[in-house]
């Protein structure tokens, strides 16, 4: 069963702020998570554990370093 | 630079399991309060000893969720307690380069490795959290207070057992004599309340087992002593040069004098038995101070109400300094921090001095015969007017031995 857009992003908003306190709201996707959202990579690594835990995808280390913005990993998730 | 600089005390912080900051402990303590009660973890069946001196505010609650989850318990009190002093200080402006942090744990994050050993074994290596290493390294506290502050003068953590507080505190004082720093936030911090160190320090025998009475367990210099009780928080201090410190109008709690060192090449857990060790550390610490024994008024014992320790020590301030200080153990209400021992203690050795006032040892019902030396009882007791010091001792398995001297202002 395939989630929405917008489920992800909610999901991945609630993640970030779990993890960083960046209010959920600020996470849209066109947002960059190093120059919009100030996220250094080892808070990604939490947020693709997270990540992982919650939408059941594994997201290869190989793979995380491409996911630039919020909507590359919506798409890594939805694909 | 001159070795002549006067180092003073500008800011105190503490969390402990008598209270969330300095001042409410300090209350605490005068009031001969406990902060010893029995634990109701699910595997409390599992230890022969079922009490502990928690801290008495959780620190998840006082910390943001982002910064909790990447610091260890044992780095959360320490950083509680530094903003506490930091902001109690003044937050000096100082030169990065003059900043210097030196603050250790005894054992460090110790509940991040077991708790990510079974996550590892539960669910393999990647669902550890990035975090992991800088939760279990004992130099994390120091680290995260160094980038709190901005310290660039350098960011140490002694860690020597239970004497890990009292050396960085020590070696806090020797920056800023030396030169190196001008401003230096030191102090140490504990987390260890795990069923694993329960049993291992029930293992050495070295623990409390006062099960039907939690609050009476921890009963320094009583005949009736069995163990220590442990205890967990941190204890901070921002010691500053007092020439920075006056020239910002700075509030000044007492001079940080001197401190002493010794080790006792003796037995890896046990105290030497004639004291000797803790004696030199004394005597350095009032040496290094420019203090003669006369001077010495008030001592916060290192007393952690084992059998073997307390009466030695009492020995050694009695051959040190004299029987005229009043010497009091407050471990007897927050139970033993271990790393953090030696930072709450200097804590209340400093608010001490200037309140004029010694919070008493409770629990003392039968006085060891081995003790002649002055223990404030029951009640606190007053302090004399005019320039006096204090010392506060502090002693760590593998032999450690630091003494910090404190004098008023």
């Amino acid at each position: 069963m395939a989630l929405t857009e917008q489920e992800i992003l909610a999901g991945l908003g609630k993640i970030i702020n779990e993890i960083t306190g960046i209010p959920a709201a600020e996470v849209t996707p066109e947002k960059s998570f190093v120059d919009d959202l100030d996220i250094d990579s080892l808070s990604m690594v939490e947020i693709a554990v997270a990540a992982q835990d919650e939408f059941g995808v594994e997201i290869p280390d190989d793979q995380l370093k491409h996911l630039k913005t919020v909507k590359d990993v919506i798409s890594f998730i939805q694909a | 630079m001159s070795k002549d600089r006067v180092v003073v005390v500008t800011g105190i912080g503490a969390t402990t399991p008598v209270g969330e900051d300095a001042a409410s402990s300090w209350s605490a303590l005068l009031d001969g309060r406990s902060g010893v009660r029995a634990l109701t973890e699910d595997w409390i069946d599992s230890v022969p000893v079922k009490f502990a001196g928690r801290s008495a505010t959780d620190p998840r609650d006082v910390l943001p969720r982002p910064e909790s989850r990447r610091l260890d318990r044992a780095e959360q009190f320490a950083l509680i307690a530094a903003r506490e002093a930091w902001q109690d200080a003044g937050k000096p402006e100082v030169e990065p380069t003059r900043l210097g942090v030196a603050v250790g744990s005894g054992i460090g994050g110790i509940t991040t490795i077991l708790d990510a050993y079974d996550l590892f074994k539960e669910k393999g290596w990647n669902r550890l959290s990035p975090y992991t290493v800088p939760m279990l390294m004992p130099n994390g506290a120091a680290g995260w207070i160094g980038i709190e502050v901005g310290a660039q003068a350098g960011v140490h953590s002694p860690v020597s057992a239970c004497a890990t507080g009292a050396e960085g505190i020590a070696y806090g004082i020797q920056m800023i004599k030396d030169g190196r720093a001008d401003v230096v936030v030191a102090g140490g911090t504990e987390a260890a309340i795990h069923p694993l160190n329960l049993a291992s320090f029930a293992a050495m025998r070295a623990m409390s087992t006062r099960n039907d009475e939690p609050q009476r367990a921890s009963r320094p210099f009583d005949k009736g002593r069995d163990g220590f009780v442990l205890g967990e928080g941190a204890g901070i201090v921002v010691l500053e040069s007092e020439e920075h410190a006056r020239a910002r109008g700075a509030k000044i709690y007492a001079v940080a004098a001197g401190a002493g060192y010794s080790s006792d090449a003796h037995h890896i857990a046990q105290p030497e038995p004639s004291g000797a060790g803790i004696q030199s550390a004394m005597r350095r610490a009032v040496e290094s101070a420019g203090l003669t024994a006369a001077d010495i008024r008030h001592v916060n014992a290192h007393a952690t109400s084992t059998p073997a320790g307390d009466v030695v020590e009492t020995i050694a301030i009695k051959e040190a300094v004299g029987v005229h200080p009043l010497v009091t153990s407050t471990k007897s209400m927050t139970g033993h921090l271990l790393g953090g021992a030696g930072g709450i203690e200097s804590v209340f050795t400093i608010l001490a001095l200037r309140e004029r006032i010694v919070p008493p040892t409770i629990n003392v019902d039968d006085l060891d015969d081995g003790v002649e030396v002055d223990i404030v009882r029951a009640e606190p007791r007053k302090l004399p007017d005019g320039q006096i010091a204090a010392v506060n001792n502090s002693f760590g398995f593998g032999g450690h031995n630091v003494a910090v001297a404190f004098t008023s202002v």
